[in-house]
């Protein structure tokens, strides 16, 4: 029963699944490491803060989606802008023009204007666009609150602001163009006479009109809101999902790993304790975990979060409480057999105190056993884990697979034929769960010489 | 220890497991169920006061009535025994009698179909949907799990055998309730073949509704059945490979009887206590996991109704629902038990 270290690794580097499983075991390893050293870790605190995702796009596909369509569908663009200065009279006039050739056969969802400005007195902003067929739509202008002295301001423009739509139709009213589209912040893409797209070449032209030299515009980028995005799309709250997803993966190793070492080094001492003393000791110990092995573990689970609190260390903590019970009962078992082997006698016979016993000949033996136990027990905790914030019970300052999931279906993502949402975080659970069930299977066949064929 | 001790011995366990799980749930819920009690005490005895228009009138000035009206509530309390904390012996005592005597009081939001607030009357009508939707699948899942798991048994490292051992490992590891996530995706969005939501559109009353509502019950069902018996097929097949490997199976062979006669009578009966006993304890941990499936696929029982509780925090359905629900649970780890220790003697030994 007794294995060194060295003749496990031996045995299990020729079995494949085992190889599989170390495999995905370290790319997600992998992935968490580049996570926290590539990705600022403002992102992941800012995950939930709705400023942070402004200039995203709002439920868009992940773009390779574009490879397999004939018709493509919108990008999402930032367009940077070239700057003209001059000089009327004593107005300055700083003019920022964003050029972009759409081709896309449908119409960006939105587009916004986003500035900072240092100024004193009150500057105008105006916005319009010269279209393909030449001609020109004033789409906003704006004056800037008054200030005496310079200050600071920044700001956006959404061309969903209902002055934009104003505009526009005041605009068409006055060139005599037929004009029955109704979708206001699509007009400046749109044909007149047909709600399609116009191809070709805009301009979007952003003029800051001021009295001060000391007028400054920076920061300016006018962002065409696409339906495709990055590696893996957005959500309804224009979260990148890619962001979530890369987050997920250390949160999800760290609830498995410390909830399976967690409940398996309390299982593991408990049943050791109780089988190495016996009689009563063990009578009492093991009535206690018959009773929380048959407590049903979800719905109290259930009532702890929402009474307790739902922090993720809590749920780490809840989890244990629940996970040691059949650890306890194998290795309760395990140490009733070593106890009577004629060493751990001989060693009580020459006056070696209990918990030297315990810790220097019954434990290591079973340690084995242990490290099976501990990768098949992680994605028991994964999906638990999953499954609370799910329903809505985990916590919601961490971007978890189940969080992903549980605001995917609270914002109706299958019905919407959100694929892009729903797939991806159940894959990374399963993918991640399989890695330590076939770990732990393949130590599992090496230690427990029942299951060797 | 006779047979008749062993089940006497599980028996006192289980009950202390039922008594300690209510106690557990009291401790975490009693002092939210002690401030809303008070609120709606205080909340009962205002209304009463302003409907009363004679006892309104007989006060001369606000501050009397305000007294009155503390006075009346102190009185309502410690009458009602809220004065105590919930953690009083006599409180808690009290509370797990009624609840033992399935007394579990009127819920606070939610109502059953028919409009009753009476918790039990909300549980005794959830609790046959889930069971029917859970021993459906358990069945379903039990016949395919055994019929594939034999015949990869007897085809030990064949296509089929492999097939259902990697079917198995990879489809235990999806949470059942993403897959169901999935399915309502592709089957009722993409191509709608079955309904989006598990709760009939029509009223129970109605004769259409059994039809309406195993209708309903077809997608859960499949969800379960797929995710479920792959891994029963390689229970079976595991518990099967060890008796065929016994002895007396080997000799059988040597006599010269039929592979699939040693197979099908020999080996499955001999194999037979652990899958009777996984087979009970995997229904009692599908009632479990009840509360999430049925969440997602909106299916009207005991799990939905758990979940609903909770988000409104209706603390009497939170409680009854855990104690039907830990009756059930424990109900059929005794069944297991006892089963177990039926066929295997040597449990009751231990």
């Amino acid at each position: 029963m007794s294995f060194s270290s060295r003749d496990i690794w031996k045995d299990f580097s020729k079995r494949g699944t085992g190889m599989v499983g170390i495999g995905i075991l370290v790319i997600l390893i992998a992935v968490s490491i580049i996570t926290f050293v590539t990705i600022p870790q403002e992102s992941f605190k800012k995950w939930n803060d709705p400023a942070n995702w402004l200039s995203y796009p709002k439920s868009a596909a992940p773009s390779w989606i574009n490879y397999f369509l004939a018709q493509k569908i919108p990008e999402h663009l930032i367009l940077m802008p070239h700057r003209s200065v001059e000089k009327i009279g004593n107005v300055n006039v700083i003019t920022d023009s964003f050029e972009t050739n759409y081709y896309y056969s449908s119409f960006p969802s939105d587009f916004i204007y986003k500035f900072k400005t240092t100024y004193s007195g009150s500057p105008l902003l105006q916005i319009s666009v010269t279209r393909p067929d030449g001609i020109e739509l004033k789409l906003d202008s704006i004056s800037l609150p008054f200030s005496s002295t310079k200050t600071e301001y920044s700001n956006m423009v959404f061309s969903t602001d209902p002055m934009i739509a104003k505009n526009v139709q005041y605009d068409i009213s006055m060139m005599k163009l037929p004009n029955d589209i109704h979708l206001y912040d699509d007009l400046a893409f749109s044909k007149f006479d047909e709600n399609k797209v116009l191809q070709g070449h805009y301009v979007f032209r952003i003029t800051m009109y001021s009295m001060g030299a000391d007028t400054s515009v920076y920061e300016s980028k006018l962002i065409l809101g696409g339906k495709v995005y990055g590696l893996m799309g957005t959500d309804e709250l224009r979260r990148d999902l890619a962001m979530g997803l890369l987050w997920g993966t250390p949160l999800a190793l760290f609830i498995g790993i410390t909830v399976a070492i967690g409940s398996v080094s309390v299982g593991l001492l408990y049943g050791v304790f109780a089988g190495f003393k016996g009689n009563i000791t063990d009578e009492s110990m093991m009535r206690f975990n018959d009773i929380i092995y048959a407590m049903p573990a979800l719905p109290l689970l259930i009532i702890l979060a929402v009474t307790i609190g739902n922090s993720i260390f809590l749920i780490v903590g809840f989890l244990v409480i629940f996970g040691w019970v059949g650890i306890a009962k194998v290795s309760r078992s395990m140490a009733m057999q070593i106890k009577t082997l004629q060493y751990v006698e001989a060693s009580k016979l020459m006056g070696q105190k209990d918990h030297k016993i315990i810790f220097k000949h019954i434990l290591p033996q079973l340690l084995p056993y242990a490290f099976a136990s501990i990768a098949i027990s992680v994605p028991a905790a994964i999906t638990t884990e999953a499954g609370l914030s799910f329903l809505g019970l985990g916590d919601p300052t961490f971007p978890t697979w189940g969080q992903l999931l549980h605001d995917a279906s609270a914002y109706n993502a299958a019905a919407r034929g959100m694929w892009w949402w729903i797939l991806p975080p159940g894959i990374m659970i399963a993918i991640t769960g399989l890695a330590f069930v076939f770990i732990g299977n393949t130590i599992d066949s090496i230690v427990n010489p029942k299951l060797k064929r | 220890m006779g047979f008749k001790k062993f089940i006497a011995k599980r028996a006192i366990t289980m009950f202390g497991v039922l008594m300690a799980t209510l106690l557990l749930t009291i401790a975490l819920v009693g002092s939210n169920m002690d401030s809303i009690l008070k609120q709606s005490v205080s909340l009962e005895i205002r209304q009463q006061i302003t409907n009363d228009k004679g006892l309104l009138n007989s006060f001369k000035t606000t501050n009397d009535l305000d007294l009155y009206i503390q006075n009346q509530i102190k009185q309502r309390i410690s009458s009602l025994g809220l004065d105590e904390p919930w953690y009083s012996p006599h409180r808690i005592g009290l509370s797990m009698y009624k609840i033992l005597t399935l007394d579990f009081g009127h819920a606070k939001f939610l109502t059953s179909d028919t409009g009753s607030s009476d918790v039990k009357e909300i549980i005794l009508e959830k609790l046959p949907r889930t069971i029917l939707l859970f021993t459906t699948a358990t069945a379903i899942i039990s016949v395919v799990g055994i019929f594939l798991g034999t015949i990869s048994a007897s085809k030990l490292n064949s296509k089929i055998d492999k097939i259902t051992s990697s079917f198995a490992i990879i489809s235990s590891s999806f949470p059942v309730w993403w897959v169901g996530v999935l399915m309502i995706f592709v089957f009722a969005f993409l191509y709608p073949v079955f309904p989006a939501r598990a709760t009939p559109d029509i009223p129970p009353t109605d004769p259409g509704y059994l039809i309406s509502l195993l209708n309903h019950m077809a997608l859960p069902l499949i969800t379960l059945v797929l995710i479920g018996f792959g891994s029963w097929a390689y229970l079976v097949r595991n518990f099967l490979v060890g008796v065929l490997q016994e002895d007396f199976i080997v000799a059988k062979k040597v006599i010269g009887i039929d592979d699939k006669r040693i197979l099908f009578s020999h080996a499955l009966k001999n194999a037979a206590p652990p899958i009777v006993t996984v087979l009970a304890l995997s229904l009692s941990g599908s009632l479990g996991g009840a509360i999430i499936t049925e969440a997602v696929f909106d299916w009207p029982g005991m799990g939905r109704l758990y979940y609903e509780a909770i988000g409104v925090l209706d603390l009497p359905v939170i409680i009854g629902a855990t104690y039907v629900l830990t009756a059930f649970f424990l109900v059929s780890v005794f069944v297991a038990d006892i089963l177990y220790g039926y066929f295997d003697p040597r449990v009751r030994r231990q």
